[in-house]
């Protein structure tokens, strides 16, 4: 019977699988292919060699790779503590206003990311809405701060902050309340009841939402070109460069398959530690 | 265990305790003590403010207006995690993610006592609880029902609570595991001589577990006494009828406490009644198992006829079903060896005497 049901199960899931395989598993794999093909050519009749990932050591390109990871850790360490007492508020304390702030954050995405990364440049600009309010009323100016890292991290964190409030909501939500007045009535502090029940328990919430936020982050271009000006090349600026004016597919992949090996490997790490089952409500 | 005649050191000592949720009070100005090393259980239905209650008394709640008193601190404006109180929930409430070692050492964890101690502990605990060292090292998800149930009370105990606050955690659990437990619960009372109070609805864990039971209803305390106390001399319809089956019969009465009643014949020769008359009219108590069936020749104090309607085996005991001649219904129980040998629609005459019998004031 039990043997039935997980076939019954894959037979579900095969169409769902082969879509999957086509639109996300046949890119990657020409991407790897292009990646181990001699430099700046476009098809893959040839030998083997890993030119490309040469060039990646030689030419420097391990430093848009260190800020993008870098920028991405940052702005999920933000992000988190940021998004855990909002994400705390809408699981246990809000109640029905938690569906107004839902649809709140949720309509901030209605609008193009761009569109949404333009409307800071103009707000923060030299001369934009604050500054030149500020020197409207004041008569005296003040820098910009565009154009500078922190505004990219800045940028990074507005983007990507649902991607981490509603898995990190979610992971709250597990956490039974009788364990947490249970630890209260044994002794704990409310710092105590942080670190001993609420972050183990909500923890697939809080790998979810980091894993979703870094990844997107990493690989996170639009902030760093509209708010930082390419004050600093992240790697998806270098993959776009070297697949447009490079005209270099084979590095382009190459860069590409670093970065993905990296990320990939730091989501099969954290997703193995989690439960998915039970943050998608099939148990507790 | 504490004599219960005893009134004994008060060790929690509630005044005017009020709870209100907006428009509804859901408890009126309570006042209780709880005597040191007793089991108290305060037993109610469902919506009688007993959670309520106990949810105050540990400090999880905010009490509307009144005092609670821990010895000769005032604590009700302590938070729960100051409180030298601890509750087992309904729920057990154990941590899922710990394993059954460190849910017991939760509460030793936390006031910084060093691993090997609470090591120590932990397994002192098991072993007082009757689970294998071995469980130390077990998942919670791995434990049975009764399992959890023993980790929760040993991860309570750890705590070293003055006053160990029992939430109904015997309700979720099948009738044979309840009744193991009900005896550990009695015996681990003794062997700790830790003050117990224990909240359920179940009428028959309260007369096993507890030294002194308190009825509660609609926020207020009815009765508070001994289980035998509460049981032969309830003060209310209410409490009579919480505490198993029970006959009433509405009786006026005169000044001497004489009762008179059209359905009863009284034959209480002498006329000596031990309840004074307070008011001109109360009801007539008896318990099912002090009735008798009668033969024409027997005299009892209290006679009534009627017609057996039905009977119901309850396992060691039978239970009868008698009508009166004007509808009233009576219950009679009788152990299975002194069972009544007719067939319903016999007319039978009952009888009781006057020592089984309990006046309550209340008409």
């Amino acid at each position: 019977m039990e043997r039935l049901h997980s076939r019954l199960g894959l037979f579900s899931a095969l169409p769902m699988l082969v879509v999957l395989g086509l639109c996300f598993l046949a890119p990657l794999v020409v991407v790897a292919a292009f990646s181990v093909m001699p430099r700046k050519v476009f098809d893959l009749a040839h030998l083997p060699d890993f030119s490309a990932y040469l060039v990646f050591f030689q030419q420097g390109y391990y430093k848009p790779l260190f800020w993008s990871l870098g920028m991405a850790l940052v702005s999920t360490v933000i992000l988190f503590v940021v998004c855990w007492p909002l994400a705390f508020g809408m699981a246990k304390v809000f109640r029905r206003f938690t569906l107004v702030l839902t649809v709140a954050v949720v309509v901030s995405l209605f609008v193009s990311e761009n569109i949404r990364l333009f409307g800071w440049v103009l707000t923060l600009m030299k001369g934009g809405l604050i500054e030149g309010h500020w020197r409207a009323f004041t008569g005296e100016g003040f820098e910009s701060p565009l154009y500078k890292v922190p505004i990219i991290i800045f940028g990074l964190v507005y983007v990507y902050f649902p991607f981490m409030l509603f898995p990190l909501a979610q992971g709250i939500a597990m956490v039974p309340d009788d364990a947490r007045q249970a630890a209260s009535d044994l002794g704990a502090s409310k710092w105590q009841i942080l670190r001993e029940i609420d972050l183990p328990l909500a923890a697939p919430g809080i790998v979810v939402g980091s894993l979703l936020s870094f990844v997107l982050a990493a690989g996170a271009l639009a902030e760093s070109k509209l708010l930082g000006g390419q004050t600093v090349i992240v790697i998806a600026d270098s993959v776009e460069t070297a697949f447009t004016y490079g005209q270099d597919w084979p590095l382009g992949s190459a860069l590409s398959m670093v970065l993905i090996l990296i990320i990939g490997a730091m989501a099969i790490f954290g997703i193995s530690r989690v439960d998915l089952d039970a943050i998608i409500g099939r148990k507790r | 265990m504490t004599d219960p005649a005893d009134p004994g050191t008060p060790v929690l000592r509630l005044h005017q305790v009020t709870k209100t949720f907006g428009e509804f009070t859901a408890l009126h100005g309570i006042d209780l003590e709880i005597r040191e090393g007793e089991f108290l259980t305060i037993v109610g239905p469902s919506g009688s403010g007993k959670s309520t209650l106990i949810r105050l008394m540990v400090g999880m709640d905010e009490l509307t207006a009144g005092e609670i008193w821990l010895r000769d601190q005032r604590i009700d404006q302590t938070p729960a995690n100051e409180r030298p109180t601890c509750m087992v929930f309904q729920s057990l409430a154990l941590f899922p993610h710990m394993t059954v070692g460190r849910n017991i050492e939760f509460p030793l964890k936390i006031r910084g006592v060093s691993p090997d101690e609470r090591r120590q502990r932990a397994l002192e605990l098991l072993q007082l609880l009757r689970l294998p060292d071995d469980y130390y090292d077990k998942q919670i998800g791995q434990c049975s029902g009764g399992e959890k149930q023993r980790v929760a009370l040993a991860r309570a105990l750890a705590f070293d609570p003055e006053i160990l606050f029992f939430d109904e955690p015997l309700s979720a659990l099948d009738y044979r595991l309840r009744k193991t437990l009900e005896k550990e619960l009695k015996d681990l009372h003794a062997r700790t001589g830790k003050t117990f109070v224990y909240i359920t609805h179940s009428l028959e864990e309260a007369m096993v577990m507890s030294d002194r039971i308190a009825i509660m209803r609609a926020g207020r305390f009815e009765q508070i006494a001994v289980a035998d106390e509460i049981y032969a001399r309830p003060v209310s319809r209410f409490v009579a009828e919480f505490m198993g089956e029970v006959n009433l019969f509405e009786v006026s009465l005169s000044a001497s406490g004489e009762p008179a009643s059209e359905l009863l014949d009284i034959n209480v020769s002498g006329g000596e009644y031990p309840w004074k008359n307070r008011d001109e009219s109360g009801l007539l108590m008896v318990r099912p198992e002090f009735v008798r069936f009668l033969s024409a020749s027997d005299t009892a104090d209290f006679v009534v006829q009627g017609s057996l309607q039905d009977e119901y085996a309850l396992g060691s005991r039978i239970q009868y079903e008698v009508v009166s001649s004007t509808g009233r219904r009576v219950t009679v129980e009788k152990l299975r060896e002194d069972r009544y040998l007719g067939a319903p629609g016999d007319d039978v005459i009952l009888g009781w005497d006057l020592e089984h019998t309990h006046l309550i004031a209340e008409a």
